[in-house]
């Protein structure tokens, strides 16, 4: 093709997603298109697939059934989020080896949230409330992204993900009304989480290097600064309701703008974790990259056994 | 050769009375595990009453490219729809 029909083309792509329309995987799409949506899926996708990591570690000790049926059905949960991020990323000719090499070779990115510890019950808590609030205040605006396959994904997940917050709200309000050693751990894991929960909406405006392309291909439907915003003012009320003050002495409403006003967020911090420097990284790297090593003869002995009872189909029909 | 586990497509019927529905994709090594995956990503909410698996590979479609030709001829002929004929007002159902 001719650098005039690119051109072309690229316009007519441009005018498609203006008006609405979603690209589906065998449409024509510029490079850049196929490109950064594989890397924002699969780092979506990764993100999901980590993250059960740092809950995983407390399902053995929930303090209650019934908390442990929640945790397990979460896990769970962003277990199959992952699944349906992946391959809604496949169709975009990548395969799921490529991206599972990209994540453990440390290639790819996935949500630098998730390299912080759960040291007590109350992160659980945390977790849920925080980051999963923070999250669907991110994942909303996808379900209408241009994208057919990962717009429909994000339907999914939004949908599954509102009962994760809810737990997470309900253990923390629980802890919050019980004695004052609990009351204490629920406010300790609010101190630990809700920094690093502002931080995982993303780099503020100035310094975020993606966000005019992805706002044009609906890839994000605010900016960070926005939707941090957004987060901050939906959850102060929230800690009020019950007890719990949010860390940050520079929070304050703001009757003018009608906005809460809050404080420096700590950008070297982030940046450390994202460059692999968090208290984490390392530790839920290894896990990941063990976990799919040692299922490795697990998936051979399937497919084995699958060729296997495909040429005995085979043979009995001649 | 090392080979990995195929891609197949899920569908699923929510309830009876409705058509099957493309929900997804996932990989399997045959097709019992790609229905066992598929009742487990798919439908862990009751989605579904009934699921197909077919491996990916044995979809033909249509080429995009190609819609104009095998689309557009449906196009100009109006004479499909009911809206084409004129009626006199007094025939009101027909």
């Amino acid at each position: 093709m001719s650098e005039k029909e690119i051109k072309n083309l690229e316009e007519i792509f441009e005018q498609r997603i203006a008006r609405d329309e979603k690209i589906e995987p065998k449409d024509w799409m510029p490079e850049k298109y196929r490109k950064t949506h594989i890397r924002q899926i699969s780092q979506h996708a990764h993100s999901e697939i980590v993250g059960m990591l740092p809950e995983g570690n407390w399902i053995s000790r929930a303090p209650s059934l019934r908390r442990k049926v929640a945790l397990l059905a979460k896990v769970q949960d962003e277990a199959g989020h992952g699944l349906y991020l992946y391959s809604a990323c496949e169709t975009l000719g990548i395969s799921r080896e490529e991206l599972y090499e990209q994540l453990h070779t440390g290639k790819a990115k996935y949500s630098s949230i998730f390299n912080y510890p759960t040291l007590t019950w109350a992160d659980i808590g945390a977790i849920g409330w925080l980051v999963d609030g923070a999250a669907i205040i991110n994942q909303v605006p996808l379900c209408s992204t241009s994208y057919g396959p990962y717009a429909r994904a994000m339907i999914r997940v939004c949908k599954e993900e509102s009962f994760h917050q809810r737990q997470g709200y309900e253990i923390m309000m629980t802890l919050a009304n019980g004695t004052p050693d609990q009351k204490e751990m629920a406010q300790d894991a609010l101190n630990r989480w809700w920094w690093p929960s502002l931080m995982m909406l993303g780099p503020t405006d100035a310094e975020s290097v993606h966000t005019e392309q992805s706002m044009k291909w609906k890839l994000k439907r605010k900016t960070n600064d926005e939707l941090r915003q957004q987060f901050i003012d939906q959850t102060v009320p929230q800690a009020d309701l019950i007890g719990l003050t949010i860390p940050d002495s520079d929070l304050k409403w703001n009757e003018e703008t009608k906005h809460y006003d809050f404080g420096e967020i700590d950008w070297d911090e982030f940046w450390q974790v994202v460059k692999g420097h968090g208290p984490c990284n390392k530790e839920r790297l290894s896990a990941r990259v063990n976990a799919w090593k040692e299922g490795e003869w697990v998936r051979d002995a399937a497919m084995a056994y699958a060729d296997k009872q495909q040429e005995n189909k085979i043979k009995k029909a001649i | 050769m090392k080979k990995n586990w195929p891609l197949w497509e899920v569908f699923v019927r929510s309830k009876n009375g409705l058509e099957h529905r493309h929900f997804g994709s996932l990989h399997a090594a045959d097709a019992e595990m790609a229905l066992e995956n598929a009742r487990d990503v798919y439908t862990r909410r009751s989605e579904g009453v009934s699921i197909w698996v077919v491996e990916s590979k044995n979809i033909t479609a249509s080429n995009p490219e190609n819609s104009g030709e095998l689309f557009e001829p449906a196009q100009d002929k109006v004479y499909r729809h009911p809206t084409f004929y004129t009626l006199p007002d007094e025939v009101k159902h027909m």
